[in-house]
């Protein structure tokens, strides 16, 4: 098995990982925290994507990538927990309360 | 070659219409202006263009639409017999329901709507091709909903619910059919004698079913039997409502599009080759039997009408149907003079209502002493319905006679005479109460001036159109006369 | 003067204008209504320069920062941009009017007016950035922003649902986009493009290729709330303020879309799609006869049309199966012609329940008894917007349908035609529903008066909506500049 190979394989079980916990779990810095994970495997197999073969430099265009989707994800995860700490001063609940008839009057 | 006086003839209803939904409840005097102003240019524009279509000069505009599709407006001799039709009793109509909604609230909605009503039923008459046709035809349907549902009441409101389900319906099989037929037989311009004669043998079925769709779908704005109950649902509306459901557009519209369909789409010739018109004379036959016995047992006065509407507007289909050239004209003539009998009675009825609050037939004993102008011209629509000679029905049904015989069907004879008999078994008690019965209560004294029965707007409408049965009967011939133009419809749709 | 005005700079300020102006309104709060006015005025004529140069000038790729594709970024100039650009700054100049109205300078929302600007503007010109990408990697980044700044605007009412429906709508967004951009590494692994017409001439079609397709359409199809996956959406939208409420169902909900109808036609046509197409087509149906039930079940104004907006995407998503070798043209057409008209009436729609909302103190249905008069121009725009979802003709959904209904036909995919045709009386049953109340005759008490901002824009999108189809000639021509489709759009059916 090749190191590329690794990277995009574990890439892929990382987005698998994070994307069970963001269905399953309730709470919501977990669901927060589970979307960075999907993110960080998302990340590994660009990095593989990336790799030339042994001996020549790996393709800098997908680490760029990777950087921008690594600024990409900063802002959401900001916004994530800005608005969770919101629900959770108003409500004091962690999790995303289903309350389907809940009032736009 | 595009002519303007087209877009003039449909904006000379469409721009009055829009402005006046933005006006004041109150600005009487400019809704009024506004309403009659565009009614009589457009009666002006169709003026301007009756001498030239007499003379085969068919005006034409077109624009396109997406790619390769045209919006495609053109005047030719049906056209002209349906415009004129509908421009003239709109003018009627207009002055009608200015009388008749003197005080009501709504009065700028309800103008507003009605003449986007006229503007779309003008497209419908203008239409050069099917897409324009359905477009205008589906305008319709949604113009006349908030006139159907206009007095708010509960009753109006299911009326208005019946009648969008049967017309959306009615719409949605007429857009598939529409499409289907576009996609084997490409564009639909309508062409005396049909455009898709020359098709494949091998799509003779799919032409044969998408003939059947239309017919349907058409059929229920032109009330064919099973297809019929919005229609005398829908009598809860206004009596100018009526009138313009029944004799200016939309049952009209129904009838037209038939007409359009198997003479400008299948030709008359092709849709006898393929059988498809026999079955349609049967539904209509079925049509003026079932409407006249059901009109015998109404006491309601507007339900009486609305059945005799059901009835009466299948003649038209009979005479398309049986493929003579005397019995189309004995059918589109039908277009015509049942618009005209059929509004004078919705007039008087309205004016019976209006007046003296009268809606049931036992309620009539004696009447015609009372509104002895509004009965007289009650008398006339009633007897023309009958098709008592010299009246405008009699000519329609005579021409229907003529061309079963010619067509080889003389059994549609004995449903012409059944039917007469029929009509006389629903009008005469009516007319015999009016005439002859004592009057069994008292009613309030007229308050106008000179002891008048009502007011002139609601009073010279039916005595115009009475006036007109009686006139386009005896002057059958009359350069202008709808005879004159559906016999030049005839000639020049089988060629002759 | 004729090179500044035909030059291709056009593509660059409609993104460039709204991200300023919205840093600009989010320093000055006090200018901030007046800065988003003066951008949404700027916008429609950018637009329609940007249309003006593309149709005189010789098109040469303009790219980022003068970097050579593949390396730089470039812009896309084709139809599809242009129509979405102009009918994204019209939406958005009537959006914009109405805010205006709806987000008076004074008052006890004024610190909602306060970041509705900023986050309007930043949201517009990442859809403007979004609709010229040409390439899966900057098409993942523009779609980003547009959700973050969309949240960001559904959080703006600041109650615990509309917080709650923001957070779930993110998890959502991220969700989605990152399935998308675990298709887009594996792609870049075996063809090391991102660049969609480089990666459409030398994509082989793989079995690799194929879970790539499967995750980056399944990715969009969450974030184009396509049922099943549609759950979030009636929630966020309808908890939003009006005005974010229009702008979602109007324009972020075809962001994704535009992206899938570019990836399918452009890069995926090489590869086995029926499957795929027949899935979307399955679920298309299921979601327009679904959503135009549940549509007809609400109780709420704002929820009838929010489910109404799931009806329509259905419509949407049919394009993927109608469209097969003679008919893409027809198929395509058909989705982009229903894009534009949608976007105009859902628009107009949700306006018009803000302003119900605004003046009737909720927006129930039947608070709408007897509105026919007093506040009869709402039930007009109301009705008018509604002839685009309902199809009736002459608006831009008529056509749409015919397309459809064309192509099921030459294709002979005929299951179809009874979804469309019972989609059509279905929306004419909810609609009928609003305007039986409308028209009841009631006595009631009077109404506040309506600001006129929020009576008239409304009023001039419903208009454009009904007769979308009357002036649909234009724009499907200028759609059709350098589509991936050609070819006639009606087509001829055999027996």
């Amino acid at each position: 098995m090749t190191a590329p190979i690794l990277y995009a394989g574990c890439g892929i079980i990382l987005f698998s990982i994070g994307l069970h916990a963001l269905l399953v779990r309730r709470h919501l810095l977990r669901k927060i925290l589970a979307a960075n994970i999907m993110g960080s495997g998302v990340f590994m197999l660009f990095i593989a994507a990336g790799a030339r073969g042994e001996g020549t430099a790996a393709d800098p265009v997908p680490q760029v990538m990777v950087l921008t989707g690594i600024v990409v994800s900063l802002c959401f995860t900001a916004v994530a927990i800005a608005l969770a700490v919101r629900i959770h001063n108003l409500t004091d609940c962690t999790t995303l309360a289903v309350d389907e008839e809940s009032s736009i009057d | 070659m595009n002519d303007l006086i087209l877009l003039a003839i449909l904006s000379s209803s469409l721009l009055p219409g829009l402005i006046i939904f933005t006006l004041a409840e109150e600005s009487v005097r400019l809704r009024t202006t506004l309403n009659l102003t565009g009614a009589l240019f457009k009666l002006l524009f169709i003026a301007l263009l009756f001498f030239r279509v007499a003379e085969r000069e068919y005006a034409e505009l077109r624009l396109p639409l997406l790619a390769d599709m045209e919006l495609v407006l053109r005047a030719d001799a049906l056209s002209m017999l349906f415009l004129t039709l509908s421009a003239f009793l709109w003018l009627l109509t207009t002055i009608y329901a200015i009388g008749y909604l003197e005080n009501s609230p709504h009065r700028s909605r309800f103008f507003g709507f009605f003449s986007l009503c006229v503007s779309a039923t003008t497209g419908i008459a203008l239409a050069g091709d099917m897409i324009t046709f359905v477009i205008f035809y589906e305008a319709l349907t949604i113009s006349t909903y908030p006139l159907v549902v206009h007095r708010g009441t509960p009753a109006a409101l299911h009326a208005g619910r019946i009648y969008l389900a049967y017309t959306l319906l009615g719409g949605v099989v007429l857009f598939f059919a529409a499409v289907w037929l576009r996609a084997i037989a490409g564009p639909l311009e309508f062409t005396p004698g049909g455009v898709i004669s020359g098709l494949d043998p091998s799509l003779y079925g799919s032409l044969t079913i998408i003939f059947a769709l239309l017919v349907l779908s058409l059929g229920v704005k032109a009330a064919l039997v099973p297809l019929h109950s919005w229609l005398p649902t829908a009598m809860v509306a206004p009596a100018p409502v009526s009138a313009l459901l029944h004799a200016v557009a939309v049952v009209k519209a129904g009838a037209f599009g038939i007409v359009r369909v198997v003479h400008d789409i299948y030709g008359i010739g092709f849709s006898a080759d393929l059988n498809l018109l026999f079955p349609l004379s049967v539904m209509a036959a079925i049509t003026v039997l079932y409407g006249s016995i059901r009109a015998l047992a109404q006491n309601d006065l507007k339900r009486r009408l609305a059945f005799s509407t059901v009835s009466q507007v299948s003649y038209i289909l009979m005479g398309i149907a049986l493929a003579s050239p005397l019995a189309t004209i004995g059918g589109l003539v039908h277009l015509v003079h049942q618009g005209l009998m059929k509004i004078t009675l919705f007039f008087c009825a309205g004016n019976l209502a209006e007046t003296l609050g009268i809606h049931k037939i036992d309620e009539m004993d004696g009447v015609g002493r009372r509104m002895p102008w509004t009965m007289t011209a009650f008398t006339v629509g009633a007897l023309g319905m009958i098709g008592v000679p010299p009246l405008v029905g009699f000519i329609s049904k005579w021409y229907l006679g003529l061309g079963s015989l010619a067509a080889g069907q003389p059994w549609i004879i004995i449903i012409l005479i059944a039917s007469t008999l029929l009509n006389a078994c629903y009008f005469l008690p009516v007319l015999h109460r009016i005439w002859f019965n004592k009057e069994q209560q008292q009613w309030s004294k007229s308050t106008l001036a000179g002891g008048r029965e009502t007011i002139w707007p609601l009073l010279a409408p039916p005595l115009i159109t009475a006036a007109l049965v009686i006139f386009f009967g005896i002057f059958a011939y009359l350069f202008g006369s709808p005879l004159y133009w559906v016999e030049l419809i005839t000639t020049r749709e089988y060629g002759l | 003067m004729t090179e500044i005005l035909l030059g291709q700079h056009w593509f660059f300020w409609m993104t460039l204008v709204p991200l300023g102006a919205a840093v600009v309104a989010f320093l000055i709060p006090q200018q901030a209504r007046w800065i988003g006015l003066a951008t949404a005025l700027l916008l429609p004529f950018f637009a329609l320069a940007a249309i003006a140069a593309t149709l005189t000038a010789e098109v040469q790729p303009i790219t980022g920062g003068g970097w050579p594709t593949p390396l730089g970024i470039e812009l896309r100039r084709d139809g599809l941009a242009l129509v979405m650009l102009t009918v994204t700054a019209v939406v958005g100049f009537i959006i914009s009017c109405y805010a205006l109205g709806y987000f008076p300078a004074r008052g006890h929302h004024s610190s909602r007016a306060r970041y509705f600007w900023p986050l309007w503007l930043f949201l517009w010109g990442s859809c403007n950035a979004l609709f010229v990408s040409g390439d899966l990697f900057n098409l993942y980044v523009t779609l980003e922003l547009v959700t973050l700044a969309s949240v960001s605007l559904i959080a703006l009412e600041g109650g615990k649902a509309a917080l709650t429906a923001a957070l779930r709508y993110l998890f959502i967004g991220l969700f989605g986009s990152l399935a998308y951009l675990l298709g887009v590494g594996i792609f870049y692994g075996a063809y090391a493009t991102v660049d969609l017409a480089l990666l459409g001439d030398i994509i082989t079609g793989t079995s690799l290729d194929h879970a790539a397709m499967a995750l980056m359409v399944a990715g969009l199809v969450l974030k184009s709330a396509l049922f099943p996956l549609h759950f979030w959406l009636p929630q966020a939208h309808a908890m939003a303020p009006a005005p974010v409420s229009a702008v979602l169902s109007a324009l972020v909900i075809k962001c994704s879309y535009v992206i899938l109808l570019r990836l399918w036609f452009e890069v995926f046509v090489s590869l086995d799609t029926v499957a795929v197409g027949h899935l979307l087509g399955l679920l298309g149906s299921v979601a327009i006869i679904w959503g135009s039930l549940l549509a007809l079940r609400q109780e709420r104004l704002k929820l009838l049309i929010a489910y109404s907006t799931v009806a329509q995407i259905g419509y949407l998503f049919l394009v993927f199966p109608l469209a097969r070798n003679e008919t893409m043209a027809t198929a395509w057409v058909g989705g982009v012609l229903l894009m534009m008209t949608h976007a105009c009436g859902k628009a107009a729609m949700f306006m018009v329940a803000g302003t119900i909302h605004h003046t009737a103190g909720s927006d129930r249905i039947s608070r709408l008894a007897g509105a026919g008069g007093p506040i009869g121009v709402l039930v007009v725009v109301f009705t008018l917007a509604a002839t685009t979802i309902i199809g009736l003709p002459p608006s831009g959904g008529f056509f749409s349908k015919w397309l459809f209904i064309n192509a099921a036909l030459v294709t002979g995919q005929w299951w179809y035609l009874p979804i469309i045709l019972s989609g059509t009386l279905l929306a004419a049953g909810y609609v009928a529903k609003v305007l039986g109340w409308a028209f009841l005759d009631v006595k009631r008490s009077s109404y506040p008066v309506i600001p006129w901002v929020m009576k008239w824009p409304p009023l001039v999108l419903s208009v454009i909506a009904l007769l979308f189809g009357l002036i649909a000639y234009e724009p499907v021509q200028i759609a059709l500049l350098g589509a991936p489709v050609s070819g006639p759009i009606f087509m001829e059916a055999g027996p």
